[in-house]
């Protein structure tokens, strides 16, 4: 992802505020190098909104969706930052979604630090140039003696200050500068980036304040529930539609035929719409459906493992990777180790259940949605209900958890639809067991591993036949190991998933990490000098999202010293692993201090964090809150998290089968960054990835028992 | 049915079934939407409001059994979130996405009311709300703070140990 070279034919837009202030609007229109330019062919034509009123009154507005990592404090961070504004001294606004005006809004991929800190930097950064030549002109100074904080330029000489709101009028009048040219501030001197700032919303959440998707009201509104076919693709046959509409409440009953391809796109259902989301509820309940459930009703979780078996015992349907020869070095190696890895599907589980509030009046749709995608929601109700996108207003709210379910819109086309139907606005809300029924899975995965070490305890050759999750060419252990060979085998099957939490890294990296472990079993060596060992960096100019190895060696040392690995004594029982992974182009290596009871139960006792995401922490408080929520997500997964499959249906519906981690099974995350000379990335996803594998290689040193399948449950009993 | 209720100090009558959850009634009939919807069956707690003082899941608790009783909810803790829980929430930088910490928020008052500074273990086996974000860490933090703030001498959220680990 290009960040860095967005800056060719960048012009700002000052647009005078009624009363003199001043808005500044920055618009990168897209040349035809930048047309060809970002690796992904994603334009990138972003855009940001400075408001300074005549009053002192700055309003800063946060592009992307707020999931609860954190983006609505860290992006408009940046731009106090090279602003010179007090935190104190500004209101933060959420943006409307509308990519001609703030360029891409989407939380996903751990993208928006990424792609929005340097642009953000010389937003702030020009504007704060023209406050002080607006102030140099005011008082006919050079610009040279002339100072910026707090919102206002001094002139220490003659001991003058003019706050950003007095030179507002006189800044709207001057020339814009260029966004590639202008000055930035040396790191060294920044006053806001780096500190621990509370969030945004802390005391309108702590005070329950209607901020969320769920909370929407439009007047007139409607409730609806929406009932789909338990076997995902599954159509309707026939539905007791008289005997609902007489039930209280009721105001409408219908299906929903569907529209689009079987699992993306608006499903088939029965919509019922009520007063109130109650009786809406309670009617449903009354609701009997014939289903014609389609192929799909034939798959279950053991059936998958059963083909997923079978297809090991066969050649790969293809080779992903292949370096040297990994046939000729398990032969002649010291010691070869195969294993069988499996991790399940599981679901998002956002604590706010999906919802959406729509209003479609006179061929035009309003809608408010918690959607990490506004954009591509926008464009699903579009070609699903035939709205020109234009007609389409998408309000952002806050977002109760999204961890990558809300990457998909197929609430908000439902919402839509339904709206259309009864004409009226509608909040759609499905209930938990909806959620964790039709939801967009993490891709289940089987990994058959063979690896070898030679008599030296060195790593010579590494095969792993991957079937149904796909694992990138690149990573690692590829080019650290001289024979390498990295095959699939495609299973298809009718479950839909969808990317969750650091997607593919979070179940590859429990498979890689725990068998690096198993080869440094067979070493005889210490796993995290094994590791450190195998980080000989290889010689060739790598692309910055590519694995470097230094990168990782400097946080796998960092963790070390600060776990004190190597130099506890730790009771019988009890033991402490390690892993490392780099995704969303973050560095990782985290250490798990954990124990297991004599009846099989797990207890974590600490982990340690140690990460490298570039030069800079925006948002100290927001980071380690990531990296903290990150492990306990991780833990929570790995412990007991499995969404199993029962004739093309999921099998769990509630947080009683589907445990989330509490209070009491919690523990302290410790966590350390380490600053390198790298374009700063995001904190969302990298963390959560390594906390799985050092939890199952710390239960291996406790007990000498190899996880290999997840989540752990009951396998310790 | 017209059901009379006492909700954050005053006295309100709704027309609701009898078998209505008080969350859908505080919700949708009375527009308090701080109480908050996450699994229905009691299980994760994001609907907690006080009962006479006392934690309760409002999305399985029918409107009938509380008829007459004195329900406290997030939006009645204290005017304009002063209450030392809210301002711990807030200055230990708790929330990641929000949803579950009004629910988070009420357990945690109703347990130093009668907890004045509780210990690790009492923050374990009152704090059973489930955060899907695990803010566990700063949870924990933030409950010692709050006894801190609520003037709880040598609390492990003194001030001369806010902030640490």
């Amino acid at each position: 992802m290009s960040s860095l070279n967005v800056h060719r034919r960048s012009f700002l837009q000052v647009v005078a505020l009624a009363g003199g202030g001043l808005m500044l609007g920055s618009y990168f229109a897209p040349s035809d190098a930048d047309a060809a330019g970002p690796a992904e062919g994603d334009p990138f034509v972003p855009n940001a909104f400075i408001k300074i009123h005549p009053d002192g009154k700055i309003t800063i507005i946060a592009k992307n969706p707020e999931e609860g990592q954190g983006v609505k404090q860290s992006l408009p961070m940046i731009i106090c930052e090279e602003l010179d504004v007090d935190w104190s001294q500004v209101t933060i606004e959420q943006a409307l979604s509308d990519e001609s005006k703030y360029g891409r809004q989407f939380a996903g991929g751990s993208l928006s630090t990424p792609m929005n800190y340097d642009n953000h930097r010389r937003l702030g950064a020009a504007v704060r140039a023209m406050l002080v030549a607006a102030a140099a002109r005011t008082w006919n100074v050079p610009e040279s003696e002339l100072t910026t904080s707090k919102a206002a330029v001094s002139h220490n000489p003659t001991g003058r200050r003019l706050s950003y709101g007095k030179l507002a009028a006189t800044a709207a009048t001057l020339p814009v500068p260029d966004l590639a040219k202008v000055t930035l501030k040396d790191p060294k001197t920044f006053r806001l980036l780096g500190k621990r700032i509370p969030g945004v919303d802390n005391k309108a959440i702590a005070t329950g304040k209607p901020i969320f998707g769920i909370d929407v009201t439009v007047p007139g509104m409607l409730h609806a529930v929406f009932e789909k076919c338990p076997v995902f693709a599954g159509k309707v046959g026939s539905a007791n539609l008289a005997t609902i509409k007489k039930l209280p409440g009721v105001k409408h009953a219908f299906v929903v035929d569907g529209v689009g391809t079987a699992l993306d796109g608006l499903m088939p259902g029965v919509a019922i719409v009520a007063d109130s989301w109650y009786n809406a509820k309670m009617a449903r309940a009354q609701l009997q459906v014939k289903w014609d459930e389609g192929a799909t009703a034939q798959q279950s979780s053991e059936w998958f493992a059963q083909r997923a078996a079978e297809l090991s015992r066969k050649p790969a349907d293809r080779s992903v990777r292949k370096d040297g020869d990994v046939d000729a070095a398990f032969a002649g190696a010291a010691k070869v180790v195969e294993a069988a890895y499996f991790y399940p599907f599981i679901s998002h589980a956002t604590l706010e259940p999906q919802n959406c509030t729509a209003h479609f009046k006179d061929g035009k749709l309003e809608i408010w949605a918690p959607t990490q995608m506004p954009q591509p929601g926008r464009d699903l109700v579009s070609r699903t209900m035939g709205i020109a996108g234009s007609d389409i207003t998408i309000h952002l709210t806050r977002i109760g958890g999204g961890f990558g379910r809300r990457l998909k819109n197929d609430y908000m086309v439902e919402a839509a639809w339904i709206s259309r139907v009864v004409n009226a606005p509608v909040k759609l809300l499905w209930t938990r067991e909806d959620d964790m029924r039709h939801g967009h899975y993490r891709q289940a995965g089987y990994h058959y591993l063979k690896g070898a070490v030679d008599a030296n305890g060195k790593l010579v050759g590494w095969r792993n036949h991957v079937i149904l999750e796909g694992v990138r060419a690149g990573e690692w252990p590829a080019r650290y190991v001289p024979n390498y060979s990295l095959e699939l085998s495609s299973l298809p099957h009718g479950i839909p998933t969808g990317a969750l939490r650091a997607p593919g890294s979070n179940g590859i990296a429990f498979v890689i990490q725990s068998f690096v472990d198993e080869l440094a079993t067979a070493a005889g060596m210490d796993p995290l000098q094994f590791r450190l060992d195998l980080m000989t960096p290889v010689v060739v100019a790598l692309p910055a999202d590519t694995f470097n190895a230094e990168r990782m060696r400097g946080v796998l040392e960092l963790v070390r010293d600060k776990s004190g690995w190597g130099k506890r004594t730790l009771p019988k029982g009890r033991g402490m692993g390690v892993a490392f992974h780099f995704s969303h182009q973050g560095y990782f290596a985290e250490v798990v201090d954990a124990s297991v009871s004599a009846k099989g139960e797990v207890t974590v006792h600490k982990v340690w964090v140690a990460g490298d995401v570039g030069s800079q922490i925006t948002n100290l408080s927001g980071a380690e809150n990531q990296c903290q929520g990150a492990c306990i997500d991780g833990v929570s997964a790995a412990l007991g998290q499995e969404i199993t499959i029962d004739n093309g249906r999921v099998v769990q519906g509630n947080f009683d089968a589907y445990p989330l981690l509490r209070m009491q099974r919690s523990f302290p995350v410790e966590v350390h960054f380490r600053a390198t000379e790298n374009s700063p990335t995001g904190l969302g996803e990298p963390a959560l990835p390594p906390v799985i594998p050092a939890l199952c290689n710390a239960i291996f040193a406790a007990t000498g028992k190899r996880i290999r399948s997840l989540p752990i449950g009951d396998q310790l009993a | 049915m017209p059901i009379s209720l006492t909700i954050n100090g005053k006295s309100t009558t709704v027309d609701a079934p009898p078998e209505m959850p008080l969350l859908w009634v505080l919700r949708d009939i009375l527009d308090l939407k701080g109480t908050k919807f996450g699994c229905g069956i009691a299980q994760c707690g994001a609907c907690t409001v006080h009962l006479g003082g006392v934690p309760v899941r409002a999305c399985v608790l029918p409107i009938s059994a509380v008829a007459g009783q004195k329900i406290t909810t997030i939006e009645g803790l204290s005017k304009d979130g002063a209450h030392p829980v809210q301002r711990a929430w807030d200055e230990i930088d708790v929330p990641q996405c929000g949803y579950c910490q009004a629910g988070q928020i009420m357990v945690a008052a109703a347990l130093l009311k009668t907890t004045k500074n509780p210990t690790d273990a009492d923050i374990d086996s009152a704090m059973q709300n489930i955060c899907r974000c695990g803010t566990y860490n700063r949870i924990r933090q933030a409950v010692h703070r709050a006894a801190a703030l609520s003037g709880v001498p040598g609390s492990k959220g003194a001030d001369d140990q806010a902030g640490e680990e």
